[in-house]
């Protein structure tokens, strides 16, 4: 039985160890697998494990390291701060020392402004003196012109009334016998011509609306139409002429011509003058239109005249005398004198009444 | 001898229009008759003769009508309504100088009225036949068109415009050189007109080169010559900088400056204005005004004139006293401030007092110098007066306060600001108390002991660091 059981038991074994060695290179496998398995497993668990330890660790660290930067910053930047700022400081000193220089010694220069007003105040002195001066002589101007008109008035009252200048019989108003020395009005008047007697000139039509107008001077050039007669003019008998034709050539004023009336200083006759002075200027040949050689032969011989040349030559008579005179002809060797004496009348001439009228 | 008769009976209407012509024109002249002649209906019977076939009535006919228009705007109107602009100026180019002038005569006395009947003559296409008799050789027929295109130009710019759309400024700046007096007046006077509208027709004018010949004629001897041409120069000069830069360019400083001594008193007042117009725009115009010795000048003729006239003397000094401190002081060393003072205390008319109280403070408003030197001149009394005046106008009385307050607000010069405190109204009296309580002054130390006391007792608010009492 035991043996039996022996047996079965080795039977069993045997047949256990037959599956068990058929199993055994499984089994070695098996075995070798699993333990690869298990180790990397174990491997990649550590792995694992020091990753998240050595994060942990970096992450701690990093916090101090955080927390130290943050200090070292704090520090550096107060430090560098405090440095600019002084700095700051000594620049914005030099700046505005600067600045203050420049501006006073050249944009706001103290001392220019103060010259620049005196020489604005001389400027201004010099310029009012000036000014005064023009005025007077502005005066001065009025007051000649007043002069002279009024002197040109007294000379021409003068002329109109030469009639009252005294003559040498009789003293005028204007030299008394009483005076001492004629009145400066009767000098006035022997230095006076008398006036021209003047023709009044015909009014044409035109004249009264014509001399409303500033420029116009005198009345129209040519006359266009009839100047008005009466209505009830009687037409004087015999040959005479239309007297409005005649009237019209009796008055036709002077109509020069464009380059007579116009004046000196208009543009044309400026531009004129130029070619003029030019024209004096540049003449080719300086004795212009000499006559051609032979003329002194031919024209400029002296020709006597008919009445005075004889068989012999020249009478003198006319050129060299003139008065005739026959001696042998004479009746006696004196010639005439006067044997009867003036009109008594005239030899009182001036000698009856005082001296009056001689010029001083 | 019907052909004879038949003649004469011609010659008697033709002598009769022409009597009839000649005493309408005669009368025309008086102005007691004009509504006699009115009432009877001189105008329809004036418009035929403008058509009649012998020259000498037309030319008396439009000398009439040119006579009743200028009297009266009812007649001027009636002229224009009875049809007479188109017939007189529709053979204008054939007629003879006369007629020309009679026509012009007529057109300008009709525009002097009023902008409407202006703005009828230029629809009626007049503008074309006074530019043809602005060519004309003679200078009394020049003179009458540029006339009327002054009168014109006056009212408006669209008017203005349309007398420069004729091409009437280049011809009227060759009138301007012509040799005759008269001429040059007017043209100069029309110019005037026209470049005191706007810029552009200003531009215009410039642009046909009129500057150098206005700028020639300011030493003419003629009085009246040169009021026009200071017053054409300054409406030019007004407008723009460049402009104003332009009509220094040509050379009128110091030339100008003897305008301001003539003795008309119109001439000194128009070279006034010319110089404030030049001297308004910027500070390097005043510059040069203030270089040339202008400033000077025209303080001696603010000291010279009175009235009115003074008015743009005034202006000038504020203009050049307002651009800088400089400037400012410029015109305080010429002695500019008294003549100030003397104005507003002398003159009656509140706009002079406005002008002057407003110059005063843009000289005094720069800096503690400037304010000084003007409350020296003892002008701030003055101007309380003026602020505190119930009969002075409202914009008096503003000015007045502006200058108070600029002066004030820079003027450390105590002694001035003393008499002031006893009567400034509350508005004026905060900048006084404001100036004290800026604490010492350097000058103040320079006072005596009894009015230092009256200050300290004088109103004063304590704001900490004031003056221990000596």
């Amino acid at each position: 039985m035991a043996a039996a059981s022996c047996g079965r038991e080795q039977g069993a074994s045997m047949a256990a160890l037959a599956r068990l060695q058929e199993r055994l290179e499984g089994l070695r496998e098996e075995y070798f697998l699993t333990n690869r398995a298990i180790d990397e497993d174990r491997k990649r668990k550590y792995k694992a494990a020091v990753k998240i330890q050595r994060w942990f660790r970096a992450c701690r660290v990093q916090v101090c390291l955080r927390h130290l930067t943050k200090m070292v910053i704090l520090i550096q930047k107060w430090w560098r701060g405090y440095l600019r700022r002084k700095h700051f400081r000594e620049i914005v000193e030099i700046q505005k020392t600067w600045r203050g220089y420049y501006v006073r010694k050249y944009i706001h220069n103290f001392y220019a402004l103060k010259k620049y007003l005196k020489a604005v105040s001389m400027n201004n002195e010099f310029v009012r003196h000036e000014l005064q001066e023009y005025t007077e002589m502005k005066e001065n101007e009025e007051k000649m012109k007043d002069l002279e008109k009024k002197d040109k008035e007294k000379k021409y009252q003068a002329r109109k009334m030469h009639y009252l200048l005294s003559t040498k019989q009789i003293p005028g108003i204007y030299n008394s016998p009483l005076r001492k020395s004629p009145d400066p009005m009767e000098l006035l008047l022997q230095k006076s011509k008398p006036l021209t007697h003047r023709k009044q000139p015909v009014k044409s039509p035109f004249a009264d609306e014509l001399y409303g107008w500033p420029t116009c001077k005198e009345p129209p050039a040519f006359v266009t139409s009839l100047p008005l007669l009466h209505a009830d003019r009687r037409k004087p008998q015999g040959p005479f002429r239309d007297p409005a034709e005649v009237l019209r050539q009796r008055y036709k004023p002077l109509e020069p011509t464009l380059r007579a009336r116009e004046s000196m200083y208009s543009a044309p006759g400026k531009a004129r003058e130029p070619t003029r002075r030019e024209e004096w200027r540049n003449p080719i040949h300086d004795n212009e239109f000499l006559p051609f050689s032979s003329y002194h032969k031919n024209y400029e011989k002296y020709e006597p005249s008919l009445f005075k040349s004889d068989k012999y030559g020249q009478e003198a008579y006319g050129t060299k005398y003139f008065r005739e005179v026959y001696p042998k002809k004479w009746i006696a060797d004196k010639d005439f004198e006067t044997l009867f004496p003036s009109i008594a009348l005239f030899e009182k001439f001036g000698k009856t009444y005082s001296s009056t009228g001689q010029i001083v | 001898m019907s052909q004879r008769q038949v003649l004469q009976v011609f010659e008697q209407y033709q002598r009769a229009r022409s009597q009839f012509a000649q005493a309408v024109a005669d009368f025309a002249a008086r102005p007691q008759s004009i509504d006699t002649l009115r009432s009877a209906g001189v105008v329809c019977l004036l418009r035929p003769l403008l058509l009649d076939v012998v020259p000498s009535i037309r030319q008396t006919a439009a000398l009439a009508l040119g006579r009743l228009a200028d009297y009266d705007v009812e007649l001027a109107e009636a002229v224009v309504k009875a049809g007479i602009l188109p017939q007189l100026i529709c053979s204008l180019p054939e007629e003879n100088r006369y007629y020309k002038k009679a026509a012009a005569f007529v057109l300008r006395a009709i525009a002097k009225h009023s902008p409407q009947l202006a703005q009828a003559i230029v629809q009626s296409g007049a503008l074309g036949m006074l530019v043809i008799c602005l060519e004309d050789f003679d200078p009394g027929v020049k003179e009458g068109a540029s006339w009327a295109f002054g009168y014109i130009a006056r009212h408006n710019p669209e008017l203005s415009q349309a007398v420069v759309d004729a091409g009437a400024v280049p011809l009227l700046v060759l009138c301007i050189q012509e040799p005759e007096i008269a001429l040059k007046r007017i043209a100069a006077s029309t110019l005037s007109d026209i470049s005191k509208h706007s810029p552009e027709l200003a531009q215009t004018v410039v642009a046909a080169g009129a500057i150098a010949y206005l700028a020639q004629m300011i030493p003419n001897p003629d009085a009246k010559l040169k009021r026009q041409v200071l017053s054409a120069l300054s409406q030019i000069a007004k407008h723009s900088v460049d402009l104003a830069e332009l009509v220094v360019e040509a050379e009128i400083f110091p030339v100008v400056l003897t305008c301001l001594k003539d003795s008309d008193e119109y001439v000194k007042k128009n070279g006034a204005t010319l110089i404030r117009e030049i001297a308004k725009h910027t500070p390097e115009l005043s510059q040069l005004i203030v270089n040339s010795g202008g400033v000077a000048a025209v303080i001696d003729c603010i000291g010279s004139c009175r009235g009115t006239v003074r008015l743009p003397g005034i202006m000038t000094l504020g203009y050049v006293a307002a651009h800088s401190e400089n400037l400012s002081m410029a015109v305080i060393v010429s002695k500019g401030i008294p003549p100030l003072c003397v104005c507003l205390i002398e003159e009656h008319e509140d706009h002079i007092k406005a002008a002057a109280a407003w110059a005063l403070g843009q000289i005094g408003r720069h800096t503690a110098e400037h304010a000084r030197h003007v409350a020296v001149a003892n002008v701030l009394p003055t101007l309380l007066d003026i602020f505190v005046d119930t009969c002075s106008s409202e914009d008096l009385k503003v000015k007045a306060k502006k200058a108070l307050k600029n002066i004030l607000q820079k003027c450390t010069y105590l002694p001035a600001l003393e008499p002031l405190l006893h009567e400034a109204p509350p508005s004026i009296m905060k900048y006084i108390i404001g100036q004290y309580s800026k604490g010492p002054f350097p000058e103040s130390f320079l006072l005596s002991y009894p009015a230092w006391k009256s200050q300290c007792g004088g109103g004063r608010q304590g704001k900490g660091h004031i003056l221990s009492p000596c």
